[in-house]
Formats: C-alpha cells, structure tokens, sequence
C-alpha cells in the first residue's frame, strides 16, 4: 500500500495485482466458521485498492502454484512456506502481466529484513534475476539501498523521493502511513498465507504422507482449513465438523467423499478421506459417534452415505475420548 | 434485463470475484451479469470490486444461505 502510494505520489499510474493461490488466509475462512460471520469480511487487497484509488486485478494461479510449492528450489521456511520461490513466481507472472497490459515497471512492498527468510539483501536480487523481471522491479519503500533500476535511471520514478526503510521494525511505515493521511493500515505481519500456519502445514504434511505425492487439487487445501482431521489409520481419516458453518460447508462434498453422521442422536458431519476397508469404516463409525451428544450411549446409530449415494446405517458403541490417542489428532 | 447468468456457489472468495472479473471481460458495457454465491463473503468483495473497477451493482440479495448480487457492467 504504501509503495504504492509512494509512485503514485509521482504521479504514476498503477494498477493492483493480486495473485490467489489457494493458500490465501482471507476470503474462504470467513465462509466456513459460524463464528467468524461476526467479523468483518473484507477482502483485504480489494479493500487497499479501494482506498489508493486504484484497480485491482485478482489473478487464478492454482494450477501454476502447486509447482512452487511442491518443488520449491529455495526451499521451505519455518512451516511448508516456499517464500522464495513464492515470490520470484508472482514476480515472474507479474512481469508477464505487464506485457500484456502495457505497463512499464512492476513494484513490490518489499523492506530489507523484515522477513527473515525472503527479504534478505541478499535475496534481494535473486527475486529480481530469477523472476526474469530484472532492473524492472522497483521497490519503492528500500530502494534507495539497492542499485538504481532501469525506471530509476530513465527518470521515470524520482530515485530521491523513494525511501531506504531496513529492518523489522514497522514504525517508519506506521509514520509513513500517518504522513499520507491512512489511518488504517493494513499490512499484516505474515498470517495471510494458510503456508505459514503450523498446524495447517502439519495437515498438508500428513495429506502428502497419506498419499505418498505432493500432488493435490484446490479442494484438498480447502477441505485442510476445515474441521477437526483425525487419522487413526495410515489409508484414511476423517474431517469432522465442529460447528453448524463447517457442517454445511462439508455438505457440499458428499459426492466425493464417503460421509457418516449420527441418526439416533444429533452430532456433526463427517467426512472420510482416504479408502477405508469395511472394518476401518466400523471404526471411523465409532469416532463419528464420540464427537456426538450420544458418546456417552452404550450404542449409536451411525449412517453411511458412499459417494454413490448409497445409504445404510450401523450401530456402534462410540469411542471413549481416553482411547483416542494424542496422535490420532493431525 | 439480466443477459448472463454466473453460478459461482460452493466458491468461497476470491474465487467468486475472479469468476465475476473474468466474465465481465466477455460481456458489453451496459450488460447485466447475475452472481450467484453461497459465501457471504461476496457481498462486500463484489461490490468493493465494482466500485474499484467502475461497474454498478443494481441490487444485492440475501437468501437461505445464497447470495446474488446483479451488476451492470460499466463502460
Ligand atoms: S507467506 Fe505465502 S504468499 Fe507470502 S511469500 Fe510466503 S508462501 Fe508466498
């Protein structure tokens, strides 16, 4: 936002790019959670485009994702987030999308050392050669301790009026917002990447261990934001509902998943993941029945519904919590 | 009169909003585009989107758990 401001005090032209990989925290989360329908639910880059009165263009790069963060040449950081990579990707898309759009230069937010794997000086130039962007990546907010680039040496951008902000600490931004007159400053610090979430990285672990490949589809990483996921067994586990707005999220995924809820008493909607056997299910019955009102009963009355619409139901004694080990819980 | 209409339910946002971009590229200023979500999300992010990107929302409603929002694409 605020190297955006700081061009477009030039008066440059500039347009938003945001790009949506399947991972972004803001947008699905606030779907799914009863609890999460009281907060606001803005979309955060739309809400910034708004207040620089600029366009914004929100670009699909799923597919074209799932590369990076399979194989992430630079590697992970703490959790399963390929930063690196990550951006010298959105760099190199956002090179293309000025080709295409007929726009001179691209500028990024990026400050030396705040982040401590992808915004080193040092990896400051690796963005820029790897993405193939080169000298046409302007960052306006550290510039001044890089090299000039080519919309610096052209005159384009006046290189005086850029900044040379270093550093983790954001109190040179929050005085910069304040001098532009934007009270509300959004720029969170990381936590807007499901990637960087620990337990989230933990179940797209366990995801990728369970099917012995690294692929997965948009489904699979939403389905990880969802529900309680619990594998008592290598070959499958099960996503269960912990509240009305998850319940009715998962309902829309019946058909690719064999599903169980309690009858004989009220309880969530569970999903099952994997290919169980006959006997696995019997067990995944009796988990269902212990997240249930009935999980003190002597028995329960578990549906099945398969994916091709076949229903039957089971009776189950539900598992005691005791016997569910810590494991168990992804 | 509504000339298209996008089903963009089981999307959760942004998905809705690129969905909605990506057809109003393929329709005509002063067309009337019809949305229909199931993420409430949608009805601040297609509005924010059509403010930013000069097209008119006509009318937003709210069902059982479905969201549609009419907009008439702007020149
Ligand atoms: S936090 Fe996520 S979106 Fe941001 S650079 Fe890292 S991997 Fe990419």
């Amino acid at each position: 936002m605020l190297a955006a401001k700081t061009v477009m005090e030039q008066g440059i032209h500039v347009e938003g790019i945001n790009f949506f990989t399947g991972f972004c925290v803001e947008g699905h989360t606030h779907a799914i959670r009863e609890k999460d329908k009281a907060k606001p639910k803005r979309n955060n880059s739309l809400w910034v485009a708004e207040q620089l009165g600029i366009k914004l263009h929100i670009v699909d790069v799923i597919e074209e994702y799932k590369n990076v963060l399979i194989n992430p040449k630079h590697g992970y950081g703490q959790h399963m987030n390929p930063c690196l990579d990550c951006k010298i990707f959105m760099v190199n898309k956002a090179k293309q999308w000025i080709a295409e759009n007929d726009f001179d230069f691209i500028i990024t937010g990026e400050v030396i050392g705040q982040r401590p794997m992808s915004q080193r000086k040092a990896t400051m130039p690796i963005v820029a050669k790897e993405s193939g962007a080169d000298d046409l990546l302007l960052r306006p907010l550290c510039a001044k301790n890089l090299p000039a680039t080519l919309p610096e040496r052209e005159g384009w951008v006046d290189r005086e009026k850029l900044h040379d902000i270093t550093g983790r600490s954001r109190k040179p931004q929050m005085a910069m917002a304040e001098q532009f007159g934007i009270d509300e400053y959004s720029q969170p610090a990381g936590g807007c990447c499901f990637l960087t979430d620990k337990n989230y990285s933990a179940k797209l672990v366990d995801l990728w261990k369970a099917r012995d490949n690294k692929n997965y589809e948009l489904d699979d990483v939403m389905l990880l934001k969802v529900g309680r996921h619990i594998r008592p067994q290598p070959n499958f586990k099960l996503i269960v509902a912990r509240e009305e707005g998850e319940g009715r999220f998962l309902q829309g995924y019946k058909k690719d998943y064999i599903s169980m809820a309690c009858v004989s008493h009220s309880g969530p909607l569970v999903l099952i993941d994997g290919s169980p056997s006959a006997e696995d299910l019997y067990l995944a019955a009796s988990i269902t029945a212990r997240f249930g009102q009935g999980r003190d009963a002597e028995q329960v009355d578990i549906s099945i519904l398969s994916k091709d619409g076949s229903e039957r139901t089971i009776q189950v004694a539900p598992m005691k919590t005791e016997a569910m080990p810590k494991e168990w819980y992804i | 009169m509504i000339k298209e209409t996008l089903n963009a339910r089981r999307l959760l946002c942004p998905l809705p909003v690129i969905r909605t971009q990506d057809k109003v590229k393929q329709l005509q200023a002063g067309d009337r585009l019809e949305v229909i979500c199931t993420d409430p999300g949608v009805m601040q992010d297609i509005p924010a989107w059509c403010r930013i990107n000069g097209h008119k929302v006509l009318e937003t409603i709210s069902g059982d758990h479905e969201y549609i929002i009419i907009l008439e694409v702007g020149a």
